[in-house]
């Protein structure tokens, strides 16, 4: 007889593993921290209409920012046990970590990073930035948006509920079978992967699809694509990338689902399963996927340099091409991460070129950031930090990675730390000091004051310091010939003394987050003090539209939906009144402004499609029948619901700029 | 005097990356073969020619940087200047330049240094056929009609053709002084070419995760004296074990840290079975039409 609850049992808890329980206590305590206030103040209900509920764009932005806030910090200590495993895991000492539990943060690790870390990180960005920077009131669909956070939580969720209820994969971050087969992974840990995965990855290919309409479809009138600011642009290409590359991640996973759950044969060892086409087809997804993490950050930048320089950006559509050149190359350098398949001397040589030729418009890039700063007022402020140090960091990264595309070259690199560094490298040095500099830049905009510039600085040089420390050694052991994912390995080899420096620029990164959450709560603190806070709703003397609106935005952003001449709208307005000082400003009627209305469908629907996922894991056969019927339900809901919009009146939005002080 | 300063931290600098790399064993770039020289000699080419690029950007991000800061009143401002047709043909150009240099590297080094490529050798090869397991090396070596676990015997001086399989999970035959490393696929064969040009003991091992035990499937690759490499053929053949297929079906078992071990002797078609096995699992008549094994 089927056991009620799968195969979920008491004996799922690991509650005879200290560390796992010490992980699981400490993760608890930091959510009830989380949460005290909440009760504190008796807040429910604010954080029920305010948050929970809300389609509203920059709210939906704040949640995606604060979640991956807590998945970098989780993903984080899943490093710091890495380091200090390797330090400790030498000779005679196997360390404190057993492999299979080693094998298991390594994966939970780069799953964290990529798709709970820097994914909703982006989209966070994406939500703050995109529709304030293209004169529009919220994205194309809303609700849509909504539901795509609550996909993406639950993907979160069931990936830290691993952690206490049965294990995560051990198979690496991307699974590739024969490993996450069955028959080497009989436990849940690989299903877990899958399905935490699959759900926030339809997050993801919606939110690609609402960026994508909402770009082409709500840019407010003069806004040309031309005239679009370089990170709008940067989204639009990596939107692009997303509905083209996502569909490729949930087949693949799904056929990976179907070999595990229903004993088919897609990538098993036997009955002519094929694992290179797994290989191939998850890296079809998985190059474009760091081109959707780095082009975003790549807009940031451009925004960052041509602000903080008080300067044009330099060759504006060079940059736009360049961007449009890389989203078309990065689907056809796939096959450079498996030179060593032994596809031969034509085929790796023609993806080793075409990875090679990316380098040419990400040069360019560079070069027009650095002559964008050339002759212009560069200020040093926090954001603009991360820009140089990206710069430096970066040049190396891709450096390296250029390096590791000559075929020939990387059947010695492959595989080894060698590689670990390269990728660290543009990851943090790109992705990550990218977003912490849109974020610090973006932050007043939505919440009307600025981080401490400070603490921000001392973040910076602790990360920037911190990155060297633990990659650079990194370099030097994949020389010396250490392989990736190895839980123990001998003293004779000399690695020893690089991975304690390594352990240490882990430490002095752990500081820079430190410096982080001060710099924030400090921040918090002092949000009325007049240094901090943002009257005017440009802090920084911007250039694009985000800026002309008071901080913290207005629920409908724009109360006159502008109107656009040039390229740097707000900037080209601003020069405009310096030259004309007499032109009389034209008080303009208000109008009623139309503006969807709050759902609790999308937190609903995650819930549905957290059960139906975590019955799949468990296979609880029940459950999965009856939240795959809910989900269909809450579908047949939303699709016959037409009380979805309202009017906000033209008085109460009067009242509410004037309030604002326009 | 600045000159002088600047000089000095650069020989500093210069002295404390030397030492720091000089510490260590960076066995890529002390190379034991033909391969894994040639290898080192590319990444060392490649390394130089992106410096030509990167050091610049490096130099000019700080120099522009600090040149144009705010509060200094003696740099030129122009805040409209945003298009410079010459500046962009070298920013392209440049970069082009340099990729077509590299491409060309790239394409003719993929094609001589095709590890399924036998090596140029007056010398009869060598043929080892590795086999990963669940955590361990096979390595048969069936001109001898011998096999070993986790160790290997190579003469020097002789090109190495390994044909690569694996039981289960990928893996990855790696020995980095002699050259870079191939995939081990179940129910596939790749091929790696190696030579080693100097005598010594070197380290292998697997390169590609493959579950609980991937830490420790480390074996040593030892180049001798064709003479000396006939001797220890011949101590094999003394074993007293054989690897028959029961034996080789009991090895496929999970087990980690396995010993050294010598086969006298091996079944027939082992490496080939062993590949095709995975092809027709059900028993079925279709018998393999083409031969792997050699």
């Amino acid at each position: 007889m089927m056991h009620i609850l799968g195969k979920l049992t008491l004996e799922a808890i690991p509650y005879d593993n200290p560390i796992i329980m010490g992980a699981a206590v400490l993760m608890s305590v930091l959510v009830l921290v989380g949460l005290f206030p909440l009760f504190y103040y008796k807040k429910w209900t604010w954080l029920w209409k305010e948050y929970l509920t809300t389609v509203d764009h920059k709210k939906i932005g704040v949640m995606y920012i604060f979640a991956a806030g807590l998945m970098l910090f989780r993903g984080f200590i899943d490093a710091i046990m890495m380091r200090t495993q390797q330090v400790m895991s030498v000779g005679m000492n196997h360390g404190y970590l057993p492999p299979e539990h080693y094998d298991q943060i390594f994966t939970a690790h780069g799953v964290i990073m990529i798709f709970f870390m820097a994914m909703p990180f982006m989209f966070g960005l994406f939500n703050l930035a995109v529709p304030l920077q293209i004169g529009a009131r919220d994205v194309a669909f809303p609700f849509l948006n909504a539901l795509s956070f609550w996909l993406f939580a639950v993907g979160a969720v069931l990936v830290n509920l691993s952690l206490v209820l049965g294990d995560f994969a051990g198979t690496g971050w991307l699974a590739y079978p024969p490993l996450s087969e069955v028959a080497y992974s009989p436990s849940v840990g690989v299903d877990y992967y899958i399905w935490s995965v699959q759900i926030s990855g339809l997050g993801s290919l919606l939110s690609g699809i609402n960026f994508f309409v909402t770009i082409l479809k709500m840019r407010c009138p003069g806004m040309t694509l031309m005239r679009l600011p370089v990170f709008t642009w940067s989204v639009l290409a990596s939107s692009i990338l997303i509905i083209i590359a996502f569909p490729i991640l949930t087949v693949t996973l799904a056929l990976l689902l179907f070999d595990r759950y229903f004993g088919m044969h897609f990538f098993t060892v036997d009955f002519g399963g094929n694992a290179m086409m797994y290989v191939n087809l998850i890296w079809a997804w998985g190059h474009p996927e760091v081109y959707i993490l780095i082009l975003p950050a790549f807009g940031v930048f451009s925004e960052v340099v041509a602000t903080f320089c008080k300067k044009r950006l330099f060759g504006y559509t060079t940059m736009v091409w360049a961007i449009a050149v890389i989203t078309i190359l990065s689907f056809i350098v796939w096959l450079h991460h498996f030179f060593t398949m032994g596809a031969g001397p034509d085929v790796n040589a023609v993806f080793g070129i075409t990875t090679m030729i990316i380098a040419i418009p990400t040069g360019v890039k560079i070069f027009n950031w650095l002559f964008t700063m050339f002759r212009g007022r560069v200020q040093f402020s926090v954001p603009m930090l991360w820009t140089l140090g990206f710069l430096i960091t970066f040049s190396i990264g891709g450096m390296t990675g250029v390096l590791m595309s000559v075929p020939a070259a990387d059947f010695q690199l492959h595989n080894s730390l060698f590689l670990i560094a390269h990728f660290h490298n543009v990851i943090i040095g790109g992705v990550v000091f990218g977003y912490l500099a849109g974020l610090a830049y973006w932050f007043p905009k939505i919440f009307g004051f600025k981080l401490n510039e400070r603490l921000g600085k001392c973040a910076f040089w602790c990360w920037i310091v911190g990155f060297y420390l633990s990659f650079m050694p990194l370099y030097i052991l994949g020389f010396m010939g250490m392989t990736r994912r190895l839980y123990h390995y001998e003293a004779s080899t000399g690695w020893h003394p690089y991975l304690v420096v390594a352990a240490v620029g882990v430490a002095v990164i752990l500081c820079g987050i430190a410096f982080q959450v001060m710099q924030l709560v400090v921040s918090i603190k002092n949000r009325h003090h007049p240094d901090y806070k943002d009257t005017s709703g440009d802090p920084w003397d911007g250039r694009t539209l985000e800026w002309s609106l008071p901080s913290p935005a207005p629920f409908y952003n724009f109360a006159h939906v502008p109107h656009v001449h040039d390229l740097d709208a707000y900037w080209s307005e601003k020069q405009e009144k310096l030259n004309h000082p007499d032109t009389k400003h034209v008080d303009r009627s208000y109008e009623d402004i139309h503006m969807p209305r709050n759902s609790m469908l999308p937190i609903i629907i995650g819930a549905i499609a957290f059960m139906f996922g975590f019955a799949f894991i468990w296979d609880i056969q029940w459950l999965i029948i009856l939240s795959g019927v809910g989900l269909l339900v809450a579908t047949l809901i939303r699709s016959f619901d037409y009380d979805l919009d309202y009017y906000v009146k033209a008085s109460e939005v009067e009242a509410i700029e004037r309030s604002l002080g326009r | 005097m600045f000159k002088i300063l600047k000089s000095f931290s650069c020989a500093v600098a210069l002295f404390g990356v030397a030492s720091v790399l000089g510490g260590c064993d960076l066995v890529m770039f002390n190379p034991k073969g033909a391969i894994g020289l040639e290898q080192a000699r590319i990444i060392t080419i490649a390394f130089i020619l992106m410096m030509l690029i990167v050091v610049p950007v490096i130099i000019m991000t700080i120099v522009i940087a600090w040149r144009y800061r705010a509060s200094n009143p003696r740099a030129k401002y122009d805040p409209e200047w945003s298009h410079s047709t010459t500046l962009e043909i070298l920013c392209w150009g440049i970069p082009c330049i340099i990729i077509c240099i590299l491409g060309t590297i790239a394409w003719v080094t993929s094609h001589t240094l095709d590890p399924y490529r036998p090596l140029d050798s007056t010398t009869k090869p060598l043929t080892i056929q590795a086999v990963a397991l669940d955590w361990k090396w096979v390595f048969i070596y069936p001109e001898q009609g011998i096999a070993t676990i986790n160790y290997i015997d190579i003469p020097v001086n002789t090109p190495i053709s390994f044909q690569v399989a694996s039981e289960g999970p990928m893996n990855a035959l790696w020995i980095p002084q002699l050259g870079g490393q191939v995939y081990a696929m179940a129910g596939m064969r790749t091929r790696l070419h190696l030579i080693a040009n100097e005598a010594g003991i070197y380290d292998g091992g697997s390169a590609s995760y493959s579950g609980e035990g991937f830490a420790e499937m480390n074996f040593k690759v030892k180049a001798e004296s064709a003479e000396d490499f006939a001797h220890w053929v011949e101590s094999v053949k003394a074993s007293p074990h054989g690897l028959t297929a029961d034996k080789f079906n009991e090895l496929i078992k999970p087990s980690i840290n396995v010993p050294i071990q010598y086969f006298s002797s091996i079944a027939p078609h082992l490496f080939h079975d062993e590949i095709m096995k995975f092809m027709m699992p059900m028993g079925s008549d279709c018998s393999p039409t083409m031969s792997l094994s050699e």
